[in-house]
C-alpha cells in the first residue's frame, strides 16, 4: 500500500528526513517511534503533503501511484488521513458542517453523490458512539475550546467518519490521560480492517499498549535505525534510546 | 502557500464587463449650470432647485475630509461627469419599454427584472448610471399603499413627502460628500410604508455604473411609518475600468414609532486591480434616525471599491429605540477601506449593537472606525461593539479607531475586539480533510463571518455567499 524509497526531505532548506525506506502493506499497523527531533512528526506531514517540507530525493508509492505529485487535499480524498498531533481551531464553523464538507468532498472526489445535512447526521450518529462523544460536540466550532483530550477524540471521530485507507496518527497520545487514551485506542482498532493499513508515530511505548502494532520503527536523525516487531517497543520503554543512538553513532 | 491565498483573494472581478449602449452623458464639470442642468433635465419643482443650489454653494465652502485612514490622489471634481443615462430610456411605464440590452445586462448580473420569473420575492429598482430604469412589483405594493419607485417620480408625484424627510437626517451641509450629492444627485429609490403595514417583499436597489468617466450620485429616502416594517436590500457592480469613478451617494431613513427599518448592502463596486489602478471611491453617507421603540438595522457587506468611506449610522432619537450595525468589510488588493458606524444616543433606554468583521489580503488597508455617543438625556443607554480583524497572508493592514463619548453616568458600554490571522495551518488541516484550498478559505472566512451573515434576508446571504465564494452553514450547523 504505501512504499517510502530512501526519502529526503528539508524544511527551509534545513534536511530534516535523510533517508527513509519503510513499506507498509494492506492490513498492518506500523509504530514510527523515537526520540524528539529524530523526524516522526515531519515523515507524517511529509506523507500528508504539509507545503513547508520540501522533499529533496526518493520516492513515496502509495497504491502505487506517486504520493509526492498529489496536493494534500487529493491525497486525503484518496484516503490518506492525518491525525493531528496540534489539532486546528476553526472558529464560528460548527464540527457537523465540517465534517460533512470533508466526506463530501471525498464522496465526490470518488464521483459519488454527496450526501444531504440528515442523511450525514444519522451516518456520524453511528461514529460518535465510537469515540464516546456527546452529539452536542457537533454542534460547536471545530475544536474551538475543545479541551486536549476533546480535540484528540474529535480526530479520531473525522478519522471514523472518513475511513481511510492509510490512516498516520501523530502522537495522538499525547496529553490524553488514561482513559482517553483507551477510548482514542478503541477507536482507532475499531477502524482496523484487512484493507487498510496505519501508522502510529509516539514517542511513548504506552500507547501501544493499546494499539498493538505489526512492526516497530525507531527513527533517530532522520534514520530510521532500528525496526523490529512489536517487543522492540518494550525494549524502548525499558532501556530508553540512548543505547540505540549510541550504536549508530 | 501564501500563494494560492493570493490567487483565491485575486479572483477576476466577473461584473467587470461594460454594456455598449448609447448614452446621453453630460460633458465633465461641475458649476451651478451643471445643477440646473441636472435639475431641469429631472423636471423638478422650484423648491428642489433651490435646495440643491444651497448644497452646491455650501460645498464650494467646505474642504474634502481627510481624516480617514486611506490615501489618495487628489480628485478633480472637474474632470466628472455628473450626468449620464441611456438613450433609450422612455419614461418610467412598462418593464416592456425598458432597452433588452439593459435587460440582458441586468440578468448577466443575476438581477431579474421580469416579474414573471417571481424566484426571490424581490421588488427591485435599477439604477442604471444616473437614472432608474425600472422598478418591478410597483402594483402589487400599492396594494398595501406602500410607495417604491426612483426618486425622480417621487418628487413628481409624492412632492409633500419628499419635501418634509428629504434633507430630515442627513442635511445638505452635513459633509462634503453629503453636499456634493445634495448639489447633482441624479437619481435613486424612494420607499414610503404607511402605518402599520409590513411590507410583504423585499424591497431592492440595484446600481450599476457603466459609462467611463461618470460619478454616480444617488438618493436613497426610506420612511417607515408608524408600525410599519420593511427589509431594504442594495446592491452595487460597475465595470472594469483604469481610471477612478465617484460614487458619493446618500441615504435617509426615518423609522417613525414602533416601525422597524433593516437595510442590507451588499457592495461590490469594481475594487481595481492589483496594483491599484482603477475602481470606485465609494464615499458614502448613510444615517438612520429612529423614533419611539423603533428599529434601525444595517447590514453590510463591503467587498469592492478602491476606496470605501461610509459609516452607516443611527440617531437614537426616540425612547427605547434600537440601533443595530453588522458589517463584514473585505480590503483585497490595493483596497482601502475605512467604515464603521455613529450611534448617537438621545432617547432614554436606547440600545445600539455594533458587530464588525475586517478582513485584509494582499496590500488591502482595512480600518474599522466607529463612535458611540451616549448623550445626557440618554438615561439608561447601552452599547455593545464587537469589532474583529482577520489578516490574510503578511503586507496587508487592519485598524480599528473606536470613539467613545459619554455625557450620562448611567450608560453601560462594552467594547470586545480581536485580531487573527488566516494560518497556512488551518488551510493544510482542511486540505488534509479533502478540501481545496478555495473551500478551506471560504471555510474559514464564511466561520469569521458568521454572526454578520445570519442577520442578511435569505436572498443576500446567497449573493454574499458566491461574492465571497463562500458556502454557508448547511442546515445541521
Amino acid at each position: 500500500m504505501l512504499e517510502i524509497r530512501d526519502l529526503h526531505a528539508a524544511v527551509d532548506g534545513t534536511p530534516i528526513l535523510k533517508g527513509i525506506t519503510l513499506t507498509v502493506n494492506a492490513g498492518e499497523v506500523h509504530a514510527v517511534m523515537g526520540p524528539n527531533g529524530s523526524g516522526k512528526s515531519t515523515l507524517a506531514q511529509v506523507l500528508a503533503g504539509h507545503p513547508a517540507y520540501e522533499i529533496t530525493s526518493g520516492e513515496i508509492l502509495y497504491k502505487g501511484e506517486n504520493l509526492v505529485e498529489m496536493e494534500a487535499e487529493e491525497r486525503a480524498q484518496q484516503g490518506v488521513f492525518l491525525a493531528f498531533q496540534y489539532p486546528v481551531e476553526i472558529p464560528g464553523v460548527s464540527n457537523a458542517y465540517f465534517l460533512r464538507a470533508a466526506y463530501n468532498a471525498k464522496l465526490k472526489a470518488a464521483g459519488k453523490e454527496e450526501v444531504d445535512p440528515m442523511e450525514f447526521l444519522d451516518l456520524v450518529e453511528e461514529k460518535l458512539k465510537l469515540v464516546d462523544m456527546d452529539p452536542a460536540m457537533l454542534h460547536r466550532s471545530v475544536n474551538a475550546g475543545f479541551s486536549g483530550g476533546e480535540k484528540k477524540r474529535n480526530e479520531i471521530l473525522q478519522m471514523a467518519v472518513l475511513d481511510p485507507t492509510l490512516a498516520i496518527l501523530d502522537e495522538t497520545d499525547s496529553g490524553l490521560d488514561i482513559d482517553a487514551l483507551r477510548i482514542v485506542a478503541g477507536g482507532v482498532n475499531a477502524l482496523k480492517r484487512p484493507d487498510n493499513a496505519a501508522i502510529v508515530v509516539t514517542h511513548y511505548q504506552r500507547l501501544l499498549n493499546y494499539i498493538v502494532p505489526d512492526q516497530v520503527h525507531v527513527l533517530a536523525g532522520g534514520r530510521i535505525v532500528k525496526s523490529g516487531g512489536k517487543e522492540l517497543a518494550l525494549e524502548l520503554e525499558a532501556r530508553g534510546y540512548d543505547w540505540l543512538l549510541e550504536a549508530v553513532a | 502557500m501564501s500563494a494560492t491565498i493570493d490567487q483565491l483573494v485575486n479572483r477576476e472581478y466577473q461584473y467587470g464587463f461594460s454594456t455598449d449602449i448609447e448614452s446621453e452623458t453630460l460633458p465633465p464639470g461641475l458649476s451651478e449650470d451643471t445643477v440646473r442642468f441636472i435639475s431641469a433635465k429631472k423636471q423638478e419643482p422650484e423648491w428642489l432647485l433651490e435646495w440643491r443650489l444651497k448644497a452646491f454653494r455650501r460645498w464650494l465652502t467646505m474642504t474634502e475630509p481627510h481624516w480617514p485612514n486611506v490615501t489618495y490622489e487628489p480628485i478633480d471634481y472637474q474632470s466628472v461627469s455628473y450626468y449620464s443615462e441611456p438613450k433609450s430610456t422612455k419614461p418610467i411605464g412598462s418593464l416592456d419599454e425598458i432597452d433588452p440590452k439593459l435587460l440582458e445586462m441586468y440578468s448577466k448580473l443575476g438581477i431579474s427584472l421580469n416579474e414573471q420569473k417571481r424566484l426571490s420575492g424581490v421588488a427591485v429598482d435599477a439604477v442604471f448610471d444616473s437614472v432608474s430604469v425600472g422598478t418591478t412589483f410597483r402594483e402589487e405594493l400599492a396594494k398595501e399603499g406602500i410607495i417604491f419607485c426612483s426618486f425622480g417620480e417621487a418628487v413628481r408625484e409624492h412632492p409633500d413627502l419628499v419635501k418634509q424627510y428629504l434633507g430630515s437626517v442627513v442635511p445638505y451641509s452635513d459633509n462634503y460628500f453629503a453636499a456634493l450629492n445634495s448639489a447633482v444627485f441624479s437619481d435613486g429609490s424612494f420607499c414610503y410604508i404607511p402605518k402599520g403595514v409590513r411590507c410583504p417583499l423585499e424591497l431592492s436597489t440595484y446600481f450599476r455604473i457603466n459609462q467611463s468617466n461618470t460619478g454616480q450620485f444617488e438618493r436613497t429616502l426610506i420612511v417607515a411609518d408608524e408600525g410599519s416594517y420593511v427589509s431594504y436590500l442594495e446592491g452595487c457592480t460597475a465595470p472594469k475600468r483604469d481610471t477612478n469613478q465617484l460614487h458619493a451617494a446618500v441615504v435617509e431613513i426615518i423609522a417613525l414609532d414602533n416601525a422597524t427599518v433593516k437595510y442590507s448592502t451588499v457592495q461590490n463596486w469594481y475594487a481595481g486591480d492589483e496594483n491599484g489602478l482603477g475602481g470606485i471611491y465609494n464615499f458614502v453617507t448613510k444615517r438612520g434616525k429612529a423614533m419611539t421603540n423603533a428599529k434601525i438595522s444595517w447590514t453590510q457587506v463591503e467587498t469592492g471599491s478602491a476606496i470605501t468611506w461610509k459609516y452607516p449610522s443611527v440617531i437614537l432619537q426616540g425612547d427605547n429605540s434600537v440601533g443595530e450595525f453588522y458589517s463584514v468589510a473585505v480590503a483585497s488588493k490595493m483596497q482601502q477601506a475605512d467604515t464603521g458606524t455613529k450611534m448617537i444616543h438621545i432617547g432614554r433606554n436606547t440600545k445600539s449593537n455594533i458587530v464588525s468583521k475586517g478582513i485584509s489580503a494582499m496590500k488591502g488597508q482595512n480600518s474599522y472606525r466607529g463612535k458611540v455617543h451616549i448623550l445626557p438625556k440618554a438615561e439608561g443607554a447601552r452599547n455593545y461593539t464587537q469589532c474583529d480583524s482577520m489578516l490574510v497572508g503578511n503586507e496587508c493592514g487592519a485598524h480599528t479607531f473606536p470613539y467613545i463619548e459619554v455625557q450620562n453616568n448611567s450608560a453601560i458600554l462594552e467594547h470586545e475586539a480581536s485580531t487573527s490571522k488566516i494560518g497556512e495551518d488551518q488551510i493544510f488541516y482542511l486540505k488534509q480533510r479533502g478540501l481545496d484550498a478555495e473551500q478551506a478559505v471560504s471555510m474559514i472566512v464564511s466561520g469569521f463571518c458568521k454572526e454578520v451573515f445570519k442577520e442578511l434576508p435569505m436572498e443576500f446571504a446567497l449573493e454574499a455567499q458566491q461574492l465571497l465564494g463562500i458556502t454557508l452553514e448547511g442546515s445541521v450547523g
